[in-house]
């Protein structure tokens, strides 16, 4: 996972609420066998209408999302984080999230960063007025930016740490190698192993 | 590990996570456990590996990781292409996984290939003591050699192959104490159905079980293994049995089972596991093993069953309200009524196999009811072995001819009809006597319906087209030959 700190891009004012991981990603898109690839099943159902916000020219290439509240309700499918990290979104900006969509957030290196409602309409009339405009999301200070107006997020402090070193469960777990090298050195040496294979002919020779 | 730790008495349980500890969590962080053998298959694992490559992350430990191809695999023509265009993209990313990270797979024709749970102690790499975990709920079932075994999710499964480790937060303990024997045509399975039944299916939630008594000391290695694997269903992390002179019997001699002085150092190790005296659990059942009679599940989840010879519960004699909506679900769903004599049921098929009910001694039991008999007209019987080994084993027996003299369909291995992931599925409305694992609703294929039952009950019901067990068969004309009993 990549270290986060500040973003820069286009963002997309996205006025609607309650926006489920079923619209995120329909069912149907979890079938396939890989972990990413997933950019054209984002809002599959909504992209089906030429005039939703994602296929004007403006926001043709977004990194921000700016939702309404209560964005990534429903089904715990980890795939609807994959489909905005694969669409190229690397921040949604929501007054509150759904649980479990803003810890598997954490987890894949999606900032979901709560912004008060009121902020948001305003970061919505801001992006409105000029669309296509770039904003500017600091980790550390927590704070949206676009042109004269500046607004501060909250998240809780493990997942902002976790971000800001680029720490996956994994590479929590490998901080500590050296541990799992010293628990391996001491393990008895008859323990099981897949290989070499054994079989009918190996055990023969021996 | 202090001095303090140790003289402690402890549980099984508790003895095989303190020997896996990596790092013990602090501040409600969880403990760092180690695995020692990482089981994979084709339909949890793909974007593991997926994120392993997106990391630039290599498999930890290649020589504690084995795959096998189980879910999607087709029981019959396994040597023409996979005709489901899912399942085939499924099992060929699986191959491309495991030749890219140095997995040992057995593939589809391969002699080890089988379901990944009677793949592993047949080749003597579950063992006493270790831990083991696999992206499948039923893994449960290696705790039967006094192994820690659990299923875990994808995002745990990427986790394992780059870390050979897991982040778990510690379970409770449950002491399930069967005692006395079982009567002749009562199984193994008909004790775990009985267990589920007693204690609901969230009853094991939080806890590790651990199955003890004189009924499980007498049960062979793949009967306490039915036990185990069935620990799921009552909602617990894991099942465990603790390791004696049949644990150690069944895997001397198996390929991946120490060697020489190394097995003399093993048994020493495993015979110190099992539960020290004085030990306490954090809750204990008894069950009477005398009074236990074959199983059976009328509903739709595997709490949900009774004697065979009672009758089809009334949900208005359910005291707890939710219980009582699911029972009449289920019931709806099942298409039965209240107060109907279990066995006036009829079955449109029979189901022998899953990682519940397929190794070798499954299918001696079952071929020993239908030896010499034909089956029920308009019953399709399908028996379906564990793994390929198990199916050379049974023919090499002639168990194959018994079957199909009595009229079943002989296939090969894989997980069948017990998930419908393949082509072996229910049609809607079809009602199934089965001896896997799960009865939700249309697991076994949309609309069908099933009753979990024994090997013993299954191949007495497929006798009769209506739900029996061995006992209803004393009655009926001795068989003209009992070819396959053991």
């Amino acid at each position: 996972m990549q270290k986060f700190e500040t973003v820069t891009g286009v963002a997309v004012p996205f006025r609607r609420s309650n926006v489920d991981t079923d619209q995120i990603i329909p069912a149907v898109y979890l079938k396939r066998v890989t972990k990413t690839g997933f950019e054209d099943a984002l809002f599959a159902g909504w992209r089906q209408d030429p005039e939703f916000i994602l296929n004007q020219p403006a926001y043709a290439s977004p990194r921000i999302l700016v939702a309404g509240p209560d964005f990534g309700t429903g089904s715990s499918r980890e795939h609807a984080v994959w489909a905005l990290r694969d669409y190229g979104f690397d921040v949604v900006l929501s007054p509150r999230f759904g649980d479990i969509f803003r810890g598997n957030s954490g987890k894949q290196g999606l900032l979901a960063a709560e912004v008060a409602e009121d902020d948001i309409e305003r970061l919505w009339a801001a992006i409105e007025a000029e669309p296509g405009i770039e904003l500017t999301v600091d980790l550390v200070a927590k704070t949206v930016a676009v042109g004269a107006l500046s607004v501060g997020f909250e998240i809780d402090d493990y997942t902002k740490w976790r971000l800001l070193e680029g720490l996956d469960d994994i590479g929590l777990t490998l901080q500590d190698e050296a541990g799992i090298e010293r628990f391996e050195a001491g393990r008895e040496h008859w323990r099981p192993r897949t290989l070499p294979v054994q079989n009918e002919e190996t055990l023969e020779k021996a | 590990m202090t001095e303090n730790d140790t003289a402690r008495p402890r549980t099984l349980a508790e003895k095989v996570w303190d020997a896996h500890l990596v790092k013990k969590g602090s501040g409600g962080e969880p403990d760092l456990i180690y695995i020692d053998l990482h089981l994979v298959h084709e339909v949890t694992s793909p974007q593991a590996f997926d994120g392993l490559r997106a990391a630039g992350r290599p498999v930890r430990r290649p020589d504690l990781t084995i795959a096998t191809e189980d879910h999607n695999t087709p029981t019959l023509a396994i040597d023409r292409p996979i005709a489901d265009l899912t399942s085939r993209t499924q099992i060929e990313t699986l191959r491309t996984n495991a030749r890219e990270f140095g997995v040992r797979l057995h593939s589809l024709g391969d002699i080890e290939q089988g379901i990944v749970h009677v793949v592993g102690p047949q080749l003597g790499l579950t063992q006493p003591g270790i831990t083991v975990v696999c992206g499948d709920s039923h893994t449960s079932t290696h705790g039967a050699f006094g192994a820690m075994a659990f299923g875990i999710g994808t995002s745990e499964v990427e986790h394992v192959l780059a870390t050979q480790t897991l982040p778990l937060k510690p379970f409770k303990t449950m002491a399930i104490t069967v005692d006395g024997e079982l009567r002749p045509g009562v199984t193994a399975k008909d004790i775990i159905l009985a267990v589920i039944a007693r204690i609901g299916t969230g009853g094991g939630q939080g806890y590790v079980l651990e199955y003890r008594g004189s009924a499980i000391r007498a049960l062979s290695m793949d009967g306490r293994m039915t036990i185990c694997n069935m620990s799921i269903e009552a909602g617990a992390r894991a099942g465990m049995v603790a390791p004696d002179q049949t644990t150690f019997d069944y895997l001397h001699g198996r390929p991946h089972a120490p060697k020489g002085a190394d097995w003399d150092d093993a048994v020493e190790y495993w015979k110190t596991l099992a539960t020290d005296d004085g030990a306490t659990f954090d809750a204990e059942v008894l069950i009477d093993a005398a009074a236990l009679e074959p199983f059976v599940t009328w509903g739709t989840n595997p709490g949900q069953g009774v004697s065979l010879s009672e009758s089809v519960p009334d949900p208005s004699s359910v005291e707890d309200l939710n219980e009582r909506a699911a029972a009449e679900r289920a019931l709806e769903y099942m298409d039965l009524a209240a107060g109907t004599p279990l066995k006036d049921i009829a079955v449109d098929a029979v189901f022998m196999g899953s990682c519940t009910n397929s190794r070798i001694e499954d299918l001696r039991a079952f071929a020993s009811i239908v030896a010499g008999r034909k089956k029920a007209d308009g019953v399709r019987v399908m028996v379906v072995p564990g793994s390929a080994r198990v199916r050379l084993e049974a023919e090499a027996e002639g168990l194959d001819k018994v079957f199909t003299e009595f009229g079943a369909e002989w296939r090969f291995a894989g997980c069948s009809m017990c998930l419908g992931m393949n082509p072996d599925q229910l049609a809607p409305g079809e009602r199934c006597a089965s001896t896997s694992n799960r009865n939700f609703e249309g697991r076994q294929g949309k609309g069908g319906r099933t009753h979990l039952v024994s090997p013993l009950v299954a191949a007495a019901t497929a006798i009769r087209g209506t739900l029996s067990s061995p006992w209803d068969l004393q009655a009926e004309p001795a068989p003209m030959a009992m070819g396959g009993a053991r």
